[in-house]
């Protein structure tokens, strides 16, 4: 008889945190997302993993390049404004030294977000990524958690190339808020 | 870091690339060196290529990141950020990020010329007197300190170098320009830095 843990699907965070130990990425620099709150928080709970938060996202891609050239693997967690702030680094940093910069972006401002400003700076993300030309996949089902991570981590890593996980609020969710009354 | 009375007013103004040469002959035991952008680690670069010198491209501000990330990574090793003031204006939030995790290896080194030299040498926002030593030690890095002159700086960088840190040593400049330039080919900086760090090995000669 299967126990009640055994029968209970891993949530997405927990597929992720074992993707990250797997491929053995330590270091986790963040500029916090209510969406990544479990995932920070397991993060901080595990010894395997330095966590940390810094105070912009560039700071953030700054130490996983830093780090991954004296030979520890890094992964940088951020929401879509964040990841707006970067497109400069991202360019002249990973993209040109050829460094597997990896990001994991909880995607806002789309499928019900509340927050204008979001749904505004949501626009830049996919454009931005493709005008790098830089590896990008959405996780937007649990069953497929697993493999995109693992797979886009291998490649970035394999490659030498940069890469983004898209946390799509289908996989996670989404900051919900009730609507206000009419 | 002994408190030294050193204050931004009365810094010696001193010349970058000696500085960098100073820096360098003390260097024995293949401390990694991050040169933020431009003229800082063009004189980093006109000093003597060593395989573990890292020299940046565009990413103006992550001088100090990028030597955190090695810092955190191979905590036996020193490493030295170095980064122009303007540039350390870009990214100051990364000096309260270094007092947090307190890394006993990494020392920063901020080459305070008062101006964007590179791009014309037009006044910083900080022209209006800031103290970046003052910055760093309200960030938390109690022992933040301007170097007197260049025996200071020679004892300050064998203090560095002989003392956990984190460490922070501000330098006035004079307006001299950089030596030479860098050599720009990112994909071979790249790979020589991660053969200087021990973190690739690779048949390819270089
Ligand atoms: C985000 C960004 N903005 C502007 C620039 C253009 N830029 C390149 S170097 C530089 C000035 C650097 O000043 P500082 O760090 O004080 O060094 P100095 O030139 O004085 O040696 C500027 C503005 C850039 N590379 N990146």
């Amino acid at each position: 008889m299967q126990t009640e843990a055994a029968a209970r699907p891993r949530a997405w965070h927990e597929i992720v945190l074992a993707v990250l130990k797997a491929n053995d990425v330590r270091l986790v620099p963040y500029v916090p997302d209510n969406v990544l709150k479990p995932l920070i928080n397991a993060v901080h709970a595990d010894p395997f993993f330095t966590a940390f938060a810094t105070a912009r996202e560039e700071e953030a891609i700054g130490i996983v390049c830093g780090a991954w050239m004296a030979g520890t693997r890094g992964i940088v967690l951020m929401q879509t404004s964040g990841f707006a702030t970067l497109a400069n680094v991202l360019a002249s940093l990973p993209c040109a030294f050829q460094i597997p910069a990896l990001m994991m972006i909880s995607e806002r401002g789309t499928l019900g977000e509340f927050n204008i400003g979001q749904a505004m700076v949501w626009r830049t993300m996919r454009p931005v990524l493709e005008a790098l030309g830089m590896e990008h996949h959405v996780i937007s089902r649990l069953d497929e958690c697993e493999f995109i991570c693992d797979r886009t981590i291998k490649q970035a890593v394999m490659t030498q190339q940069p890469a983004a996980l898209i946390l799509s609020p289908l996989l996670t969710g989404g900051k919900v808020v009730a609507p206000p009354k009419a | 870091m002994s408190q030294s009375l050193t204050t931004a007013h009365n810094a010696k103004r001193m010349y970058r690339f000696d500085l960098m040469q100073r820096l360098t002959a003390q260097l024995r035991n293949e401390e990694a060196v991050i040169g933020g952008i431009g003229n800082t680690n063009f004189d980093l670069w006109s000093a003597g290529h060593r395989a573990q010198n890292f020299y940046m491209l565009g990413s103006m501000g992550l001088a100090v990141p990028i030597a955190l990330g090695v810092a955190l990574a191979q905590p036996q090793r020193k490493v030295f950020a170095l980064e122009g003031d303007g540039s350390l204006l870009m990214q100051l939030g990364c000096l309260s990020t270094v007092a947090t995790l307190a890394p006993k290896n990494l020392a920063i080194l901020v080459f305070d010329n008062g101006v964007y030299q590179i791009t014309g040498g037009q006044p910083t926002p900080a022209a209006g007197g800031a103290d970046f030593a003052a910055i760093a030690r309200g960030c938390g890095l109690a022992n933040a300190v301007w170097a007197a002159d260049e025996a200071d700086f020679e004892r300050l960088v064998q203090h560095c170098l002989e003392t956990d840190g984190p460490h922070f040593i501000g330098l006035k400049l004079d307006d001299q320009p950089p030596v030479s330039q860098t050599e720009r080919d990112p994909a071979q900086i790249r790979d020589r830095f991660m053969r200087g760090m021990g973190a690739r090995k690779s048949k390819l000669p270089g």
